[in-house]
């Protein structure tokens, strides 16, 4: 055989050829691989709604319920902390909740709860900075939090505030309001986290 | 008979070829000091934590339900599985300590500068996957620490312009951290990574045996040579260092024992505190921190008051060093022989490392997060001035050979 191949061209071409099918075929063989990683139909299933029974939740109290394994905070708020909400306003980075992404439309106003049941609130206790589980500060100016503190939720992670209605305040980590989750009355006292309007009363 | 059993596999197995190229005729610079041990140490600390990680997962159990439980069982049923088990989680912060100095090491002598850039990068390449391996390795308990650590780092994916939440997603495998994201973690912490850092590790060695070691003084030892072709600064890395480096084991294992047998959990720092709570995912430890050797990454997360630049300034903070070869221009080595400006910014750097250490322990305060924001300006500082600094550097001549 000679040194080099009697056509230099169709050789160059033929291997391009070939390796650019492999590498096709390597990209395909990769999907199965990477797509592995992604929930997996049971994961996908575990997600049905939880009731929440807050009949026996007294002003100011707080109670956490599991739903797809993540913390929702049900609040059952006094009238003193629904008026300072309104008051709030400068010191919150989307006061009007206007990213739809964190609560269902019926949440858009400053109690975001429903209209029918403003007192109660009902959130996902997921930070939205880097997903801790913030904690309840319904207490006004406590010494570690300041003066300015008029009760809401604070992040033990990376200090993120949130008030009252789970808006978050300017200039800390955290990028957006806390996340209200779908609910609906099933009845006066029990919340059904994850339900839809046909659950309703 | 021995001797032709060596011969018989010699002819087959080129064993003392690889004997003659890597130790008794490689030639390394006779002034190695006190800093060179850690290359070594490295290695068996690599050794320790494959052969105790192995001896672990025969008595653990993946999944949430059984993890915690089989954990307390290796420390209190397993005959010796508490020295296991120390063993490996003493010896992970062991490594870090070990792998800090050693790039400080690098830092101080030029080790990244030309031609050695490749191997700079191969261990900066460690550094990213040894930080992977520990993270995961971290979950395997399955205690509140574990649980709210992965939370925290794996929402930092979700941070990234419009995959992230799919990333954060795609890495868990479920909406939260849950039994699916403990199972994989474990077969990525077993398995895929500490295979890579054994290719990785392989590079890093193949690539400084290619070009040879630098050494205190900076000076290129394989510029002066003998008729023989030998350096004539060099000895041959086995015997002499190979003694060397067994006196530094020894005294590491003396040190490593002292933590391991006394002092295990080093103050809450190697094994914090709340992680002897079963992991709940309704509830965050009132103060969450990292493991010490992430902790000054994680201060310099919290010191940016906004989710995606604060993860971007960590994220920038580790990749930065690979581009350190370039960003320092000054062709002198060692510290030894530059200016007052260079050594005054590196100590400076390695300062505010330990500071930021320090801060990313403790609980987010306003005068903590002023002092990260100050510290993170000097640690991003270093590189800023390192590449003005070395422009025209007033550095004092380096010796023909070594001193």
């Amino acid at each position: 055989m000679a040194d080099s191949p009697s056509n230099p061209a169709r050789r160059r071409f033929l291997t391009g050829a070939a390796t650019a099918v492999g590498a096709v075929g390597v990209g395909f063989a990769a999907v199965p691989f990477l797509s592995s990683f992604q929930p997996s139909a049971k994961a996908q299933a575990a997600g049905a709604p939880v009731d929440v029974n807050i009949g026996k939740l007294s002003p100011g109290q707080m109670t956490t319920v599991a739903w797809r394994g993540k913390p929702v905070y049900v609040v059952h708020r006094t009238e003193r902390m629904l008026e300072i909400l309104p008051r709030m306003n400068d010191r919150l980075r989307d006061p009007d909740s206007s990213v739809a992404s964190q609560q269902p439309a019926f949440a858009t106003n400053i109690y975001r709860a429903r209209q029918t049941h403003e007192r109660f609130l009902v959130i996902v206790g997921i930070c939205t900075h880097l997903g801790c589980a913030p904690t309840y500060r319904p207490e006004v100016a406590p010494e570690d939090l300041g003066e300015d503190w008029l009760g809401g939720f604070f992040c033990p992670c990376h200090g993120s505030k949130f008030d009252m209605s789970g808006r978050v305040y300017k200039g800390v980590p955290a990028p957006t309001n806390l996340e209200v989750p779908p609910y609906v009355y099933v009845s006066g006292d029990l919340i059904r986290v994850g339900g839809t309007e046909e659950d309703a009363a | 008979m021995i001797k032709g059993l060596g011969k018989w596999v010699d002819d087959r197995l080129p064993v003392s070829h690889f004997w003659n190229a890597h130790l008794a005729k490689y030639y390394v610079p006779h002034n190695f000091n006190f800093w060179y041990y850690f290359g070594s140490l490295l290695l068996v600390v690599f050794v320790l934590q494959i052969v105790t990680g192995i001896w672990l997962t025969m008595s653990y159990k993946p999944s949430a339900e059984n993890a915690f439980a089989s954990v307390e069982y290796i420390m209190r049923d397993v005959e010796w599985g508490w020295l296991l088990r120390y063993m490996h989680s003493t010896g992970a912060s062991f490594f870090f300590i070990a792998v800090y100095l050693h790039i400080f090491r690098g830092m101080m002598y030029g080790s990244y500068k030309k031609p050695r850039e490749l191997i700079w990068i191969f261990g900066v390449l460690i550094l990213l996957v040894l930080m992977a391996e520990a993270f995961m390795g971290y979950l395997l308990p399955w205690g509140q620490m574990s649980f709210w650590g992965a939370q925290v780092i794996i929402s930092l994916f979700s941070s990234v312009p419009v995959i992230g939440p799919d990333l954060a997603l795609w890495i868990r495998g479920d909406y939260v951290i849950s039994d699916v994201t403990l199972n994989r973690f474990f077969a990525l912490h077993v398995i895929a990574l500490p295979l890579v850092l054994l290719f990785l590790i392989g590079g890093h060695i193949m690539a400084l045996h290619e070009v040879g070691s630098n050494n205190p003084d900076g000076v290129e030892i394989k510029e002066h040579k003998d008729s023989s072709g030998k350096p004539v600064d060099g000895i041959p890395f086995h015997p002499y260092y190979t003694v060397k480096d067994l006196f530094g084991l020894g005294v590491f294992m003396f040190i490593f024992a002292a933590v391991l047998f006394y002092w295990p959990d080093g103050g809450g720092l190697f094994l914090e505190h709340p992680n002897f709570t079963p992991a709940n995912p309704l509830q965050t430890p009132e103060h969450i921190a990292p493991v010490w050797y992430f902790a000054p990454h994680y201060a310099i997360l919290r010191a940016v008051p906004d989710k995606f630049f604060g993860v971007l300034a960590m994220t920038l903070a580790i990749l930065i060093l690979f581009v350190l070869p370039w960003i320092d221009r000054n062709r002198t080595r060692s510290i030894r022989y530059r200016s007052t400006a260079f050594k005054v910014n590196l100590f400076a750097f390695a300062a505010a490392f330990i500071g930021l250490g320090y801060l990313g322990t403790q609980a987010p305060t306003a005068l903590g997060t002023l002092a990260s924001q100050l510290l993170s300006a000097v640690y991003f500082g270093f590189f800023v001035a390192v590449f003005f600094i070395s422009r025209r550097e007033r550095t004092q001549p380096v010796p023909e050979r070594l001193q």
